[in-house]
């Protein structure tokens, strides 16, 4: 098995620590690395995708997941497909469109396999709808610490532990995933801007349960009477019949535009508070104040950072933090005053995005609760923002709201019980299957989890 | 685990009465930083030095550690990684000498060297292997603009300085890409009890600046940082200044 010792990091590119890579090619080489895995652990690596430490594992083992990737059976009928967990959304996507089927949940980027899916348990614009990713699992295989392969049903405390359990139950193998059925690849995307925050909020709370998929971008470096303006962006599969005649000929084409890689090297402070403000302005302006029924490509409207290879190097050396909470409804005047002290302070974000989840999903530590999401990146060298970033989680835990484990490279270990009220049984149950601490990761390191 | 901005949770101080130390165990206890080891001779100064960062809420413990019996440092390092992950190792132990004593008694200026280097030397290997092991960690090493041109007033000091200056940015070399960081802070004149009574340098700064400059190190990563950061382009001047100018200029 080709094995070696990198530095390795997370896609905010902050905090690298030194791992034994290993790339199961078999079940049998999986577990195999599992079992010979050392004193310090192990955990399972996707593409790369979760923004701080959950993926790294230093001084041990870091199982790079990728090479099983093959997709077992696609069932065209019923709808679900039976693959590997290192599978990721985008083959799927280029699979199963053709024959009429979507993933049930994609979040902003189709390069996160599967297992990876499971173990953030992601959400994605139609979490109002449909939920988080686990929630469209059957079942899934899962090698756990003593080496065995336990087949894991949905409703069961494993499953649940495992679903947003960040790698730290086992390693996922193989998953059976009920598919969302589509007429045809394109999106028809209703536009419209808000002038502030409060206009924001009025238009999702009055109007998102019309949309499969929504979501708004805020602009953050708005102050004043336009805080928190924004454009929101939301929408449906395209029905066959809404097509143009000539896109009817392929209406299931998947089609990816892809850019040029962002350089190796980029310069650093390119984004400024004036050059990130003078593209959100340009940002807001382009969008139309208000068009409906538009048809965009899917990649268009679910992932438009995955056309810009290494998008993640334009923040620099330093690399970013991703930022992303939730509160729960009642709580609108945490999400307002967290908005007001992000402007106040200039941050230069251009990536913010707010949603409002639906239901709470049944993993353990499953991020959404029903309530209002924000997330926005920064860049990790602003002065003084791990004070600031501290001061908003207490915010956030004192209207009982939390942060997303998937996103976190820098959260307080002690405001994690407050916000992952079921971390106790999560600790129980992984002291019981896992009692020598074989699965350990960065992220379980720093928040003792 | 350090963060995203370099913060570490757990601190080893070798040198740990050292002011500067404090200063930064004081500022990363203010962070993230919840245990400390302090290593040091055991004496009154070293528990008080303990008990006052109990005080800030962090977990104190310390470790007989004495620079000048290397011998012993695989025992006393060993012990203290046996407990956990160290996130920063900040080596900050060293004396000054006493030039006009040490010119006449090669024997105590035998000492200077062997506290600020040899010790070094040995405690920096101890500690860079633990830290490879864990995949991880920072290694902090105390130099000073005095390592970076010998001067007449304290040439002995200097040049222990400049081999320990020399050695660290070797193994930061040699540890690239293995998860360890190696950063070496050259600060200036600092005011503190190793100056007392001494006359005061230009750009003279505080255990406090100091403090400040390794926290901003570690968040941008830095191989060398000089406090106050002006030092950087004096001292370049001043290296290449020729001998004979060097000689005579009243620093």
């Amino acid at each position: 098995m080709p094995a070696d010792t990198v530095a390795v990091t997370g896609w905010g590119r902050t905090a690298p620590t030194a791992a034994q890579l290993i790339r199961p090619r078999s079940y049998q080489e999986a577990a195999a690395a599992v079992r010979e895995c050392g004193t310090r652990g192990g955990i399972p690596r996707g593409l790369g995708r979760a923004y701080g430490d959950a993926a790294q594992n230093a001084g041990g083992a870091v199982l790079d997941m990728t090479a099983l990737d093959r997709v077992h059976a696609i069932d065209v009928t019923e709808g679900t497909v039976l693959c590997d967990a290192g599978v990721s959304l985008h083959r799927l996507m280029e699979l199963l469109l053709p024959l009429g089927w979507f993933v049930p949940v994609t979040p902003g980027t189709r390069y996160v396999t599967v297992g990876g899916a499971i173990g953030a348990d992601i959400h994605g614009k139609n979490h109002h709808v449909s939920g988080s990713f686990a929630r469209h699992v059957r079942s899934f295989e899962l090698l756990t610490a003593d080496g065995l392969v336990r087949t894991v049903a949905q409703g069961t405390p494993l499953f649940d532990a495992t679903a947003g359990g960040m790698g730290l139950t086992g390693v996922i193998l193989t998953a059976a995933v009920r598919l969302q059925p589509v007429e045809t690849s394109l999106m028809s995307v209703d536009t419209e801007r808000a002038a502030d925050l409060d206009d924001l909020m009025a238009r999702l709370t009055a109007t998102d349960h019309r949309y499969r998929y929504s979501v708004a971008w805020i602009d953050l470096l708005a102050r004043g009477a336009a805080t928190g303006r924004a454009v929101l962006t939301r929408g449906d599969h395209a029905p066959l019949d809404a097509l143009p005649a000539r896109a009817r000929r392929a209406p299931l084409a998947f089609r990816t535009p892809r850019l040029p890689a962002a350089p190796a090297v980029f310069p650093e402070g390119l984004l400024s508070r004036r050059t990130v403000g003078l593209f959100n302005e340009l940002w807001f302006r382009k969008a139309p104040r208000a068009r409906t029924g538009e048809l965009q490509r899917m990649s268009t409207f679910f992932h438009p950072l995955d056309g810009v290879p290494h998008w993640n190097r334009v923040y620099g050396r330093g690399g970013f933090v991703q930022y992303q909470f939730v509160v729960g409804h009642g709580q609108e005047e945490t999400l307002r005053r967290i908005v007001r002290r992000i402007s106040e302070r200039r941050c230069p974000s251009f990536l913010a995005v707010l949603k409002r989840f639906g239901e709470a999903d049944p993993g353990w530590l499953s991020f959404p609760v029903p309530g209002w999401t924000l997330a926005l990146d920064l860049p990790a060298g602003l002065p003084g923002l791990a004070g600031f970033l501290d001061e908003l989680d207490d915010e956030v835990a004192a209207a009982g709201g939390r942060v997303y484990l998937a996103k976190d490279s820098r959260l307080r270990p002690e405001l994690l019980t407050t916000m992952y009220p079921r971390l106790a049984d999560f600790r129980a149950l992984r002291a019981d299957l896992d009692p020598r601490g074989v699965f350990t990761s960065d992220l379980s390191r720093r928040l003792a989890l | 685990m350090k963060d995203a901005f370099g913060l570490p949770q757990s601190l080893l101080v070798l040198g740990g009465t050292s002011e500067i130390a404090l200063a930064t165990a004081r500022r990363l206890i203010a962070r993230r930083t919840r245990t400390v080891w302090l290593a040091g001779r055991p004496s009154p100064a070293l528990d008080r030095a303990a008990t006052e960062l109990r005080g800030l809420g962090a977990e104190v413990h310390t470790v007989a550690f004495d620079a000048l019996e290397p011998e012993a440092h695989e025992t006393a390092l060993g012990k203290v990684f046996a407990e956990g992950d160290i996130d920063l190792v900040l080596l900050a132990f060293g004396v000054l000498g006493d030039q006009a004593r040490d010119e006449r008694d090669p024997a105590s200026a035998v000492r200077v060297a062997q506290t600020n280097y040899t010790g070094a030397v040995s405690a920096c290997l101890v500690a860079a292997r633990a830290l490879q092991a864990q995949g991880h960690g920072s290694l902090v090493v105390l130099s000073s603009v005095a390592g970076e041109r010998a001067r007449r007033a304290n040439f002995i000091y200097g040049s222990s300085k400049a081999g320990l200056d020399a050695f660290a940015q070797g193994l930061g070399d040699a540890l690239y890409g293995t998860g360890v960081h190696v950063m070496v802070v050259r600060p200036g004149f600092v005011r503190s009890k190793m100056t007392a009574g001494l006359p005061e340098a230009p750009l003279a700064t505080t255990p406090e600046e100091v403090a400040a400059a390794v926290e901003l190190g570690l968040r941008r990563r830095s191989e060398t940082v000089w406090v106050p950061g002006a030092l950087r382009v004096v001292m370049s001047a001043l290296r290449h200044a020729p001998r004979a100018v060097f000689r005579r200029l009243p620093v």
